[in-house]
């Protein structure tokens, strides 16, 4: 992962609010997105301000996000009902890998035997799983999407780049 | 007279989702939960009845951050149950590999989650350009991360979820012109990992409890191989692993924890050094001399310092073997199928990693199994946790306490999305 995306140009004194989520999933982009910030972290502090992003900040603020990118599956009715709130205060929403985008594979379980099924039914209902896990598209309108297992980094610099370029010249 | 209890809904800056309840009465702690949320993944169920050859691309995904340690542990296993072993080439190109995520992933750790609390801010992001020694550390950060993932990226082809190693060997080797910038890359931040070495050995954070700890310890400080030492004095061969743990299940967490005799321990980097610090790189030892005087430890902070010495000692080896060697191709090495089983253990960047598999005499998986670092280190932060509160009690506020505890537990640098993904598998 090199730096060969040049960021769009900040136009504006305001910065971009975005919200970083983790459904189920083993969380590569958030570690792609980590990484990312080698080479654009000067950068992204000038454009963007993380108001939701654990993996970076204990002080996490739910506000009107202009991008909500979010990485995982949703595998339970309080991560179905999180989704949604993410949903209704953001602009843009961006589902960010293999999980997030096909549900897989936090959601191989899906497609187990009735005995691999039996097997597991225990930990379902004791950690309230639900029956079957859905890809974010399932749950909320999805605004764009950068598959990938981890997502690639030159499409996710793309998206961002656009979406940069949209919401800053709103 | 305290009589509360306290939750943490999802600890922050640490890999994956975790809450913690402590219940307090009296002035005495009487519980403390530490609870890992994420949600199942049921990998070990997912191989069953594959072909071998999916196993470690598969159990890669269990984790984003440790995905490489995963794939080599699960290689290492795979190659084992198949009769194969690897070339002399091929265990350099893997100790590069493993070198490259303990330089990327130690860095993170240090950086964007505890350095936060050194400096009393929120994110490191946070910290300011304007201000010399801050503006020193963010460099210092993304210089020193960056030098991992070009490592892991010319060897392994990519730093999350590597595509070039493989069972038998690799499916790609590094060019001259690659190997010669990774090498001038790391000669540059190598003084940047003296000064993170030195902040954390300054700091002045003490948290001591005498526990037990285990790591594997290799001829050559490398994390892949070698017999398993325990602070009991024990030294056991890697297939014996999987006998030193007692499995305990918390019924408030996703996730499998582990005892020894019937004691909580530790693994990862403390544990490492505490074992096997005169076997790091001589470079190492010569320029962190004065540091490593410090281990064997009880002070859990000094995980911390000890993976700052790791990513010293990664570098260090990494460009001995990268001056010295020149890489060819070479064709993958073909095991036999028969029914067999075969164990893997490594050193993740948090600690012991354990991956067994076994299959039939076609090459089909009939069980695995995987211990991750931090379901053994779980009963030993809830210990922790415990003795912490305890202390803090008389003296400090809630919300002191609650700093004082999330310090802790980074200070574990425990990834909660390994620990949560498998059921427990009882082997007959």
């Amino acid at each position: 992962m090199t730096k060969n995306t040049s960021m769009t140009k900040n136009t504006s004194t305001k910065k971009l609010k975005i919200g970083w989520f983790s459904f189920s999933c083993c969380e590569d982009n958030t570690i792609v997105m980590t990484e990312l910030l080698n080479d654009y972290w000067q950068e992204w502090k000038k454009i963007f301000d993380f108001k939701h992003a654990r993996v970076l900040k204990s002080k996490n603020e739910w506000d009107n996000f202009d991008i909500a990118f979010i990485e995982g599956a949703i595998a339970s009715a309080t991560q179905i009902e999180m989704v949604k709130k993410i949903r209704n205060c953001s602009k843009k929403l961006v589902a960010i890998g293999a999980c997030a985008v096909q549900g897989l594979p936090a959601g191989q379980r899906n497609s187990f035997t009735p005995s691999q099924q039996a097997e597991i039914a225990f930990l379902l209902e004791r950690f309230k799983a639900l029956p079957k896990v859905l890809k974010v598209s399932e749950v909320v309108k999805v605004d764009i999407q950068v598959p990938g297992c981890p997502m690639d980094h030159k499409n996710f610099l793309q998206v961002v780049n656009n979406l940069i370029k949209e919401l800053q010249n709103k | 007279m305290h009589n509360f209890d306290l939750s943490l809904d999802r600890i922050t800056k640490v890999e994956g989702s975790a809450s913690l309840e402590v219940r307090v009465k009296n002035n005495k702690v009487e519980h403390v939960h530490l609870k890992i949320t994420e949600f199942k993944r049921f990998f070990t169920q997912s191989i069953e009845v594959k072909p071998i050859i999916t196993a470690p691309q598969l159990l890669a995904r269990i984790c984003g951050t440790c995905s490489n340690a995963h794939l080599l542990c699960s290689i290492e296993a795979c190659e084992r149950a198949l009769g194969i072993k690897p070339t002399a080439q091929t265990i350099l190109l893997r100790l590069l590999t493993i070198y490259g995520l303990m330089i990327r992933d130690h860095a993170l750790h240090l950086y964007l989650f505890v350095m936060p609390d050194i400096y009393n801010k929120d994110a490191f992001l946070d910290f300011d350009e304007n201000d010399p020694e801050q503006h020193q550390l963010l460099h210092d950060a993304f210089a020193i991360k960056a030098a991992g993932n070009q490592l892991a990226t010319i060897i392994a082809g990519r730093s999350i979820h590597a595509i070039h190693p493989t069972i038998g060997g690799f499916l790609h080797f590094p060019k001259q012109e690659e190997i010669n910038k990774t090498i001038k890359q790391l000669q540059e931040t190598r003084p940047a990992v003296l000064r993170l070495i030195k902040i954390f050995a300054d700091l002045p954070w003490r948290f001591d409890r005498k526990t037990d700890y285990l790591a594997i310890v290799p001829e050559r400080f490398g994390f892949l191989n070698g017999p398993i030492r325990t602070s009991y004095g024990e030294t056991i061969p890697e297939e014996k692993f999987r006998d030193l743990l007692e499995h305990v299940v918390l019924p408030y967490s996703q996730a499998s924890a582990y005892k020894h005799k019937e004691r909580p321990y530790l693994v990862g980097a403390l544990a490492r050094l505490n074992l096997a610090k005169d076997k790091l790189h001589h470079k190492t030892q010569r320029d962190a001399a004065d540091y490593l005087k410090l281990f064997p430890s009880t002070n859990i902070y000094h995980n911390n310092l000890a993976q700052a010495i790791e990513i010293l000692h990664s570098i260090d080896d990494a460009l001995e073997i990268l001056t010295t060697t020149k890489f060819k191709p070479e064709s993958l090495i073909k095991g036999s199928y028969k029914a067999n089983v075969g164990v893997g253990v490594i050193e993740a960047p948090r600690g012991t990693l354990y991956h067994k598999i076994e299959i039939d005499d076609e090459g089909k998986i009939i069980k695995g199994e995987v211990i991750v670092p931090t379901g053994q280190n779980q009963v030993n932060m809830e210990e922790d946790i415990w003795k912490l509160v305890d202390e803090l009690l008389p003296t400090h506020t809630k919300e002191e306490i609650v700093k004082e505890i999330e310090k802790l537990i980074r200070a574990y640098d425990p990834c909660m999305s390994c620990a949560a993904h498998f059921l427990k598998v009882n082997w007959q």
